[in-house]
């Protein structure tokens, strides 16, 4: 049978997710479909379309899903499910807005958050902040899943000439409006994609120190993270916060700066490849994963750690 | 306005959680549970929307065991003013969850839902979703800011790329971040008089509905263990470490 994966996009181009998310397809199927729901997308199948993976892209283009409202988007995939004996989008919050409805209207029950799939009908997912791992079965005969695209590669972006497929759009009556999205821009990595993290806490004290952050961030081309004492404590924004209720990363590399390491913290970063962990409180659980602590004054080891690479970059040019 | 408040009990956040040595699941006896934590903050904004004068009544509903009378005994104690209990031996998934509420619903007649984003034990993230599509009315996802005006709805939603306002109306369901606001602690004399509070207690096998479950746990496992790592001395021999040893530098 078919697979059927929503994209997640911004009507130009897909979110690295998707590319994820078509990665955890290919392990149930041959036959990949990509569902993109948009406006203004005629560039977007196109560059889809090469996506080596997929088999068809399935477009539907209409002005009224400029903003993926979910009460119009869900009717038109589950219009298509009968075809498919999965669906899949991404567990990122566009996924989680927009899958469980799809759910109601199909009478069927979603497994969220899939982070590995040990046969078509069988899923493992992570439960209470990924503290407990769940294999989970089902025989409904459509499976609807969310997929966390840390735990699955990023599919091949070329390659393939994939057939494109126009669907009407199904208007529905909503009563929601969009008003605004309010979106930090930044020159560094997207945060849930990048090789390199760094991550500050409520050590760094204030917003001003944050700077300390993308300093280092920049000599490392890496994304910036921030636990929830920091974003709530309003040194940063939410869209910075990794753990449970926050982003989940998986980066070659994690530097938790200034973080104690609570426990939906953890959740969302520990399955990072190498994780250094620098704060002055030798008794903080964030040393109990990390690969390589260090405890000192994070205000004296970053400029110190700056000025190593420095070096480091001096002796290789 | 009526609000209603869904509310479940769930292992404290606090508690670390053990896998049960048979597999068959996470250990949730004798250990401490508490409401769970965004629908807290459901509750407090659900007590906000009274305090403003908004809202003339407030009710929660929790599906459970008789225990989970004490997550509803604890809304009340925070402001709501009764609560009705579902009770169900068996754990709901999600779209069963939402089906019960339905019912609740179209016989309390609300004008307002609320509940948190997602469950704590579970981290399914559904419940609100599916409900609104079942109910038909709009869906306001993980909101960080709520303002109502003249049955308008404004709402602010934490979204991956930061935060996205939307305008909606009554009726609606919304799904509250940890971010809404602070929920109060309950006093002593108001923990006392929640007791007096009504609860009424509801059979599920009485709504008819199907709640057997679709999906089948086949073992609950401890995630893999980090292994232990080493403390640096400084920072030159941490950055030699990351360099040559590790190599993701």
């Amino acid at each position: 049978m078919s697979v059927l994966v929503v994209a997640e996009h911004d009507n130009k181009n897909l979110k690295s997710s998707t590319l994820n998310t078509i990665s955890a397809a290919k392990k149930l199927s041959e036959d990949i479909h990509l569902l993109i729901l948009g406006n203004k997308i005629e560039d977007l199948a196109k560059s889809s379309k090469s996506i080596q993976l997929v088999k068809k892209v399935i477009i539907c283009d209409h002005e009224k899903l400029e903003n993926q409202i979910p009460e119009l988007s869900s009717p038109i995939i589950s219009n298509l499910a009968e075809n498919y004996s999965h669906i899949l989008a991404p567990s990122s919050t566009f996924g989680k807005n927009l899958l469980p409805r799809v759910s109601a209207l199909l009478d069927i029950t979603q497994i969220s958050d899939i982070i590995g799939i040990e046969s078509q009908d069988t899923f493992i997912r992570p439960i209470y902040a990924g503290n407990a791992i769940s294999y989970v079965q089902t025989d409904q005969k459509i499976n609807l899943m969310t997929v966390r695209p840390t735990s699955f590669e990023k599919c091949e972006e070329t390659g393939g000439d994939a057939a494109v497929e126009n669907i009407s759009f199904i208007d529905s009556e909503v009563k929601t409006t969009f008003v605004s999205r309010e979106v930090s821009k930044s020159d560094r990595p997207e945060l849930g994609n990048a090789r390199v993290v760094v991550s500050g806490g409520r050590g760094l004290e204030n917003s001003d120190n944050f700077k300390l952050l993308y300093d280092l961030a920049d000599k490392l081309n890496a994304a910036v993270g921030a636990s929830r004492a920091a974003v709530d404590s309003g040194y940063i924004g939410n869209e910075y916060q990794v753990g449970q209720t926050g982003k989940m990363v998986a980066p070659e590399l994690y530097i938790a700066v200034g973080i104690s390491g609570a426990i939906q913290h953890l959740a969302g970063m520990k399955e990072s490849k190498v994780i250094v962990a620098i704060n002055k409180d030798l008794e903080a659980p964030i040393f109990n994963i990390a690969d390589y602590g260090l405890s000192s004054d994070l205000f004296q080891a970053i400029p110190e750690i700056i000025k190593e690479l420095d070096l480091l970059n001096q002796i290789e040019s | 306005m009526k609000v209603l408040v869904a509310v479940k009990r769930v292992v404290d956040y606090k508690v670390q959680i053990r896998v049960k040595s048979d597999n068959s699941g996470v250990e949730t006896q004798n250990v401490k549970m508490s409401v769970n934590p965004p629908d807290e903050n459901a509750i407090e904004e659900a007590v906000k929307l009274k305090e403003q004068g908004l809202a003339n009544e407030i009710i929660s509903v929790s599906i459970g065991d008789d225990k989970s009378q004490d997550v509803l005994r604890t809304s009340m104690a925070m402001g709501i003013d009764r609560s009705i209990l579902v009770k169900s031996q068996n754990t709901l998934e999600p779209l069963a969850v939402a089906k019960t509420l339905k019912i609740i619903i179209d016989k309390e007649k609300p004008d307002l839902v609320l509940m948190g984003k997602q469950a704590i034990d579970d981290d399914s993230n559904q419940t609100g979703q599916i409900l609104s599509a079942l109910l038909n009315w709009p869906q306001g996802c993980f909101i960080s800011n709520l303002k109502i005006e003249n049955n308008k709805v404004f709402i602010s939603r934490e979204i991956d790329e930061g935060i996205e306002n939307l305008e909606t109306s009554l009726p609606a369901v919304l799904t509250c971040d940890l971010r809404l606001n602070t929920p109060r602690f309950a006093s002593l004399p108001n923990i006392m008089k929640a007791k007096k509070k009504p609860l009424e207690t509801i059979d599920i096998d009485t709504l008819g509905i199907d709640t057997s479950s679709k999906i089948k746990t086949l073992k609950v496992i401890e995630p893999p263990k980090r292994k232990a790592g080493i403390m640096v001395n400084d920072v030159k021999e941490l950055v030699q470490k990351l360099k040559y040893e590790a190599k993701v530098i």
